[in-house]
């Protein structure tokens, strides 16, 4: 499993090293690896539809974190959608963005994502679930940034990563919440002791955590934005990204916490609310638009408003809606979007207003269209029909306000219909225009993928206990779920429901006829604009940036001893307050301080004389000189005080810093006497209550009663454990090592920050 | 600075300071000093010949510029502390031969990570020195 796993990774490496291979000739061959994965998900189908298979290898196991996957009926289904999906992607993909010169990145992208999406689903460690989580936003913003000459693709780009990032954060925070009180981060053991962690006083604050990831990467209502946004990226990766995979992810996580979080009034409140909302919100904009695109996108993030509402609703038929109404909306949307690309790519135009009467010459895109369209719209015989049935069913039976919920759900359906037809339908009927006469069918890489889709949406409404058993039921028990509920039929009998369904199909079609879609819908919202979430986003953004602007000049104004001061100023403050509040200072002369020889004393008269040297002194080599020999006879304190390591390094340090100071005289004006007398005083009062709060500090030291042990452990192990009989240098060596390891890593990186910066100083004055 | 008897002395005290160097960090497991100290001596050692020859003759002398022992004491210690994964110990325990050389000692993989230290330092030291030298003068 973790070879499947960490296969897109591997893959995406590859491509790019084969960049001309997969440019060119071989631009199918990427395809193979979903296509293999999706075979290989295939054949666990009925150990999955038995019980849980599950994964382990170690990794980090004394945090907690190892890489456990576990695949479930949830997993299974994601995994397949994923891989099915990502094959007819990546076919689409290869002719949609021939001649690219940048195909195999976009390959190695959309592998990367994969590959993330597929850890993502199976992880049964909350650890790793994040990992992958977070590789998907940023492989996201690669794919939706692809086209990076443009300036709205990068903004657009960076939007989609800056929401998800917020949201994923906070999930971040809220899986180690849940981890740090339940003692462990693997979900199956949280899901074994389900139903402990609700009654947690920190309880609300998880399912704030966990919702703002969901509703950020799912595109709820406010953070629903960047999805429309997004859609500048190619039509692939709307398609893939967009509609079937990465958005569901916020979908996945609420579905994969509901037996552990779930089942509780403000669980079940909140997602009502925040799915109602984005349903109706998204649905009433999806009228507005006329790019195909972006009406599809509004669809989208209706479909899954729906999907949280249903997960809001929480009963077993909701659930199983849920579970169906996943697949259906996969299989039309990306078909819907793949379409919406070929109509792109052929004729140049996504306005809907512009695209008639194509039927006659590109008729399998048309079939493909149409058939999607007729899934999300529920009309029967379609698998879309099911799953508005199984919608309308929990929503009529729900616990609650069922009228309300029903009717939220009914004017969504509509709108959601009509959004498939004026996709999928209305480009192909009516008069072909003449610009468009001279079209023909394109490559069957473009419409065999969509096809396929449309065509199993229509398979699967007219046989559905071809999914039902081996895939519904799975993730019906994956959410808890133990009801047994009647299997997946094409006619339930004359009920309530089906009357909702027809309501839905008539209303829908009346709505397509009679509504004109332009652009002079627009300007009705336009005046609320300034209001919206995103507009509010790009002011607090512009905000932030403003204030990071003025924080930065007033703080980094580029004089060293404005910041030397600043630092020791602060510093000073916060270690006086902690010792006036915290510390009981104290001072006994007799047992703090050791008998004074008498070269202490005269060691003590050279670094007076030398301080008073470098502070009078109008030269600046006199100063660093008398410096020097401060530095020097701290050097033999630490001689005389049986410090010898200290001493040789300082010794050396201290030389390699004198010569570091003449060297930049060279380069500094001449010394200036500051006669400004405020400003003399100014420092010597910062320097004398620095220098006073750190002997203060030292004398301290003394009367604090420190635990020995760790140098205790050291001295008596050196030798045993280490075979080391200098202390210092096996603590360096061996026993905290790994810190050398790192801090001879940061020294190279300042030498570097040295050696670019001087660099690029002098390149910059040459130019001059 | 054009002076004939540091210019010659500095001929001398180059390879008896490198020595010194090299001195310094190999007894460091028993007595003070280490990598740290002996990687200093050592750019303390060319600092002294640059000032003496003119920092040119100096880098011919190196031959590879500064910077290039920075990767390779990295490199070093990353080996050392890989080196025992090899014999499935965790990452950076201390493996010693049980061979007493003279003068070193016992050999082991601290040994080669403090090797790896001394030529950073010697690395950054030198780049930082020479960088600041030559942009200035």
């Amino acid at each position: 499993m973790l070879i499947v796993v960490l296969s897109g990774f591997l893959f995406a490496f590859l491509t790019l090293l084969s960049g001309k291979l997969v440019r060119n000739s071989l631009s199918w061959f990427p395809a193979l690896l979903p296509l293999a994965l999706f075979i290989y998900f295939m054949s666990y189908i009925p150990v999955v539809a038995a019980g849980p298979v599950r994964f382990h290898y170690p990794w980090v196991t004394s945090m907690g974190v190892d890489l456990d996957f576990k695949l479930d009926g949830l997993a299974m289904l994601f995994s397949l959608l994923i891989t099915g999906i990502g094959t007819c992607i990546f076919v689409y993909a290869s002719y949609y963005l021939k001649g690219n010169k940048y195909l195999d990145r976009f390959f190695c992208y959309l592998s990367i994502f994969m590959a993330a999406m597929l850890g993502m689903v199976l992880a049964d460690n909350l650890i790793i679930l994040f990992i992958f989580w977070e590789l998907t936003s940023i492989s996201s913003y690669f794919l939706i940034g692809f086209n990076n000459e443009e300036k709205k693709s990068r903004r657009n780009a960076l939007m989609a990563l800056t929401i998800t990032g917020a949201g994923g954060f906070l999930l971040m925070a809220g899986f180690i919440l849940i981890g740090s009180i339940s003692g462990t981060y693997s979900i199956n053991s949280l899901i074994a002791s389900g139903g402990s962690l609700q009654q947690h006083a920190l309880y609300g604050w998880m399912i704030l955590f966990i919702f703002a990831g969901a509703f950020t990467k799912s595109a709820q209502f406010p953070f629903h934005f960047w999805l429309p946004g997004a859609m500048v990226a190619p039509t692939p990766v709307s398609a893939y990204l967009h509609s079937a995979t990465m958005v569901k992810a916020g979908i996945y996580l609420l579905a994969r916490f509901t037996p552990i979080l779930g089942h509780t009034t403000s669980w079940s409140t909140t997602l009502i609310i925040v799915g109602g909302i984005t349903m109706l919100y998204s649905a009433f904009h999806s009228l507005q638009r006329i790019d195909l695109k972006e009406i599809l996108a509004y669809s989208t993030i209706a479909a899954l408003g729906t999907l949280v509402f249903l997960l809001g609703i929480g009963t077993s038929n909701a659930l199983l809606a849920a579970a169906v109404f996943i697949l259906v909306h996969a299989l039309y949307k990306a078909a819907l979007f793949m379409v919406a690309g070929i109509l792109d790519h052929e004729t140049g135009t996504r306005n809907i207003g512009m695209l008639r009467g194509l039927k006659k010459v590109m008729w399998p895109v048309a079939l493909a269209g149409m058939l999607a369209a007729f899934s999300s719209a529920g009309i029967p015989l379609t698998f879309g029909f099911i799953g508005k049935e199984l919608i309308y069913e929990s929503t009529f039976h729900a616990p609650y306000i069922a009228v309300i919920l029903t009717l939220i759900a009914l004017f969504t359906n509509i709108l959601i219909l009509y959004a498939g037809f004026q996709a999928g339908i209305r480009p192909f009927t009516g008069k072909l225009s003449g610009v468009h006469q001279h079209l023909h069918i394109p490559s069957f890489r473009l419409w065999l993928p969509p096809l396929l889709l449309a065509l199993l949406g229509v398979v699967l409404g007219i046989w559905p206990s071809l999914v039902d058993g081996p895939l519904i039921r799975p993730v019906y028990t994956a959410l808890g779920e133990t009801t047994i509920l009647s299997p997946l039929l094409l006619w339930h009998g004359f009920n309530w429901v089906v009357v909702l369904s027809i309501v839905t199909i008539i209303a829908g079609c009346l709505l397509y006829y009679l509504f004109v879609p332009s652009r002079s819908y627009i300007p009705l919202t336009d005046k609320w604009l300034h209001l919206s979430p995103e507009a509010l986003t790009v002011r607090l953004g512009r905000a932030f940036i403003h204030f990071s602007n003025r924080y930065t000049n007033l703080f980094h104004n580029g004089f060293l001893r404005s910041y030397v001061s600043v630092i020791i100023v602060f510093i000073t403050c916060l270690l006086a307050m902690k010792l006036i509040t915290g510390v009981d200072v104290h001072f006994d002369i007799k047992t703090n301080i050791s008998d004074i020889r008498s070269y202490d004393i005269v060691i003590f008269l050279i670094i007076i004389a030398a301080i008073w040297k470098s502070i009078s002194t109008s030269s600046r080599i006199n100063a660093v000189a008398s410096l020097s020999v401060v530095g020097y006879c701290i050097c033999l304190l630490f001689v005389i005080y049986s410090a010898p390591d200290l001493a040789m390094t300082q010794f050396t340090i201290d030389t390699l810093t004198v010569v570091l100071f003449v060297l930049v005289l060279f380069r500094l004006p001449p010394f200036l006497k500051i006669n400004d007398r405020r400003v003399i005083l100014r420092d010597s009062v910062i320097a004398t209550a620095f220098g006073l709060l750190i002997a203060i500090i030292a004398l301290e030291v003394m009367n604090e009663p420190t635990t020995k042990d760790i140098s205790k452990f050291y001295s008596e192990n050196a030798y045993l454990l280490a075979k080391g009989k200098n202390v210092v240098n096996v603590m360096l060596v061996d026993f905290r090592g790994f810190d050398t390891l790192v801090e001879i890593t940061v020294l190279t990186i300042a030498a570097l920050g040295v050696y670019s910066l001087m660099k690029l100083r002098v390149s910059s004055t040459t130019k001059e | 600075m054009k002076s004939i008897i540091l210019k010659t002395a500095s001929n001398y005290l180059l390879p008896l300071l490198l020595l010194f160097a090299v001195f310094i960090l190999l007894r460091g497991h028993y007595k003070p000093g280490g990598g740290f100290v002996g990687g200093l001596i050592a750019s303390i050692a060319f600092v002294l010949h640059s000032f003496a020859n003119g920092l040119q003759n100096t880098r011919k002398l190196l031959r590879y510029p500064p910077g290039a022992f920075i990767p390779v004491g990295l490199a070093i210690s990353l080996l050392s502390g890989l080196a025992p994964m090899l014999i499935g110990k965790p990452f950076m325990s201390g493996e010693w031969l049980s061979v007493q050389v003279p003068i070193i000692g016992l050999i082991g993989t601290p040994l080669f990570f403090d090797i790896g230290v001394f030529f950073v330092v010697i690395g950054v030291t030198l780049t930082i020195l020479f960088t600041i030298s030559e942009s200035i003068l």
